[in-house]
């Protein structure tokens, strides 16, 4: 439903999008991960048609946002970063009038409205104006607003910035709920974000995709992959241990995670593409070592993250 | 039509959610009083219309429409609410019109709060209202090219006071491009076209010339192909420095 190619922008001599081509479909959540600068703001508004592609384009429901921006912006729901409002407004007005803007037809306007308020838990504020909200709610405001002509296609650029755990879990759970009947497109650089709600995550460091797949699939790319994480009891020499594992065919390196007083915490990472649970822990049983802890991890997105965006950042959002 | 009519009415709503509306419509109401009577000798003339009333609005709106024009655009930079109605699907001409029309409409409510000057002139004397309709159309024709100078500028900056100043600045310009300081900058190199076509702008001969109870068509072509310009400026800065 959503689908970008090549798409380019330059500011002067500075590139901030240098060719991003991906296809997002209905039930998609797609997580735009990337250093602050890297190009995900500037890659969301040429789709939703508030900057001009230099090159390239964005294709939305079969409508070209170079040609026919208008029609994307109807099948479009968008949350800039920011969640900008009208702050002399009152979420009634101001829901009001992106519905009069949208077209919905009058004698709908109120029910939905009331839907959507409710949806976002705006119910008690209906009537304050914006500027005298909490962030929380100004957020709120941003997404109902999004969200209000129930469209195909939703962007939201760091829809949980700046939000409490709680409002972080609850827009979470919104996204969720909506997941199933729409293409979703939302950058963030909080990384649990993207296990908690995206069903695939692109990487994109100074204008380029560097990383594409599910949340999975980067974190395979980690080198903690499949490494093990032990803890041992009684150890008079954690030096001596930690040799010992890493002599084991299938280590590549042991990282001392946290040792003290008699107790040896260890980090093994496997060569690549190897699994070495087993091996780890048929030495451990053989050498009679008392394990405390064995545990086999899944990988690390920061890590990941770290890895293929090293010497990036800066620039221009 | 309808995304206009929702911009517009927003926009409107927008003047009077905070007390600049109010305090806008005071004031001007309170100025055009003391010019009319102080500095006009509206008693003392001893005639029964409205001359000195409407003579001073050039100068009155060099000074209060800026500051009708000065949030429509910069306000929306500032607080990032362009970002959210250049995506919102409205044509760019909705968008430039729909606040246009409704900074004009507050200028219009204002202007029509003069009445009761109106009635006082009529229970006095026996003016001739229908120059008096004439100088009333041609205020609100001036007011409306001030405005579209105001919104075209107001779109360039994000800073509300310097949209004011450049407008004011600007608008002085157009006002007395037919006088004097300015004819004598360009009569000294300028061949006399282009002294016509610059004293030719002059706010203050069109708008006599209305006030004197003649409707021109000159003088609406003036206005209105005026207005239009710099509308269509106004959606061109926008178009270019939304990046």
């Amino acid at each position: 439903m959503i689908e970008t190619r090549n798409l380019v922008k330059r500011f002067g001599p500075f590139t901030a999008v240098a060719g991003v081509s991906f296809k997002v479909e209905r039930g998609e959540v797609l997580g735009f991960l990337g250093p602050n600068g890297a190009g995900k703001s500037t890659t969301m508004k040429m789709i939703t048609g508030f900057l001009t592609p230099t090159e390239g384009t964005a294709i939305v429901c079969g409508h070209d946002v170079t040609s026919d921006a208008l029609a994307v912006k109807e099948k479009v729901g968008y949350l800039p970063e920011g969640a900008p409002a009208y702050p002399d407004m009152t979420p009634a007005g101001f829901l009001r009038f992106i519905a009069e803007v949208r077209g919905i037809p009058a004698e709908k306007r109120k029910a939905r409205i009331d839907e959507v308020a409710a949806m976002v838990h705006l119910e008690g504020v209906m009537h304050q104006s914006i500027e005298t909200l909490s962030k929380g709610y100004k957020r709120r405001v941003g997404l109902a607003q999004a969200v209000l002509h129930d469209p195909d296609v939703l962007i939201m650029d760091e829809p949980t910035d700046g939000l409490d755990p709680n409002q972080k879990h609850e827009v979470r759970a919104l996204i969720q709920s909506m997941a199933a009947r729409k293409a979703i497109i939302l950058s963030t650089h909080i990384l649990e974000e993207v296990d908690a709600v995206c069903t695939r995550a692109i990487v994109i460091n100074r204008g380029s995709i560097v990383a594409d797949g599910t949340p999975d699939q980067l974190r395979s790319r980690s080198r903690y992959y499949n490494a093990v994480a032990i803890t041992i009891a009684a150890v008079s020499q954690p030096g001596a241990v930690r040799d010992e594992i890493a002599r084991l065919p299938g280590v590549d390196e042991v990282e001392d995670a946290g040792s003290a007083s008699g107790r040896a915490s260890f980090t093994v990472i496997p060569k690549r593409g190897r699994t070495v649970v087993e091996e780890v822990s048929r030495h451990a049983r053989a050498k009679g070592w008392a394990v405390d802890e064995l545990r086999v991890e899944g990988g690390r997105l920061d890590e990941v993250f770290r890895t293929i965006t090293a010497g990036g950042g800066g620039g221009a959002r | 039509m309808s995304r206009t009519l929702a911009i517009f009415k927003r926009e409107l709503g927008g003047y009077f959610a905070t007390p600049v509306a109010y305090v806008f419509i005071v004031i001007f109401l309170f100025v055009t009083g003391v010019f009319t009577f102080q500095l006009g000798n509206f008693f003392d003339r001893g005639q029964a219309d409205l001359r000195p009333f409407f003579d001073f609005h050039p100068w009155l709106y060099l000074f209060l429409i800026p500051a009708i024009s000065m949030r429509l655009w910069a306000e929306e930079r500032k607080q990032g609410t362009i970002e959210l109605l250049m995506t919102l699907p409205v044509p760019m001409a909705a968008a430039v019109t729909g606040k246009f029309l409704a900074a004009w409409a507050f200028a219009g409510v204002a202007l029509a709060l003069t009445f009761p000057i109106w009635i006082t002139v009529n229970v006095l004397g026996d003016p001739d209202n229908g120059v008096i309709l004439a100088s009333y159309v041609g205020s609100l024709l001036m007011a409306g090219g001030f405005l579209a100078v105001g919104s075209c500028v107001s779109a360039l900056t994000k800073n509300q006071v310097i949209a004011f100043v450049v407008t004011v600045v600007l608008c002085f310009g157009l006002l007395i491009s037919g006088y004097p300081p300015v004819m004598g900058f360009f009569s000294a190199w300028a061949p006399q076209a282009v002294l016509d076509a610059v004293a030719g702008f002059s706010f203050l001969t069109h708008f006599d010339a209305i006030s004197r109870g003649v409707i021109d068509l000159r003088d609406l072509v003036f206005f209105g192909s005026l207005i239009a310009v710099f509308l269509f400026a106004n959606a061109v800065v926008i178009e270019q420095k939304k990046a």
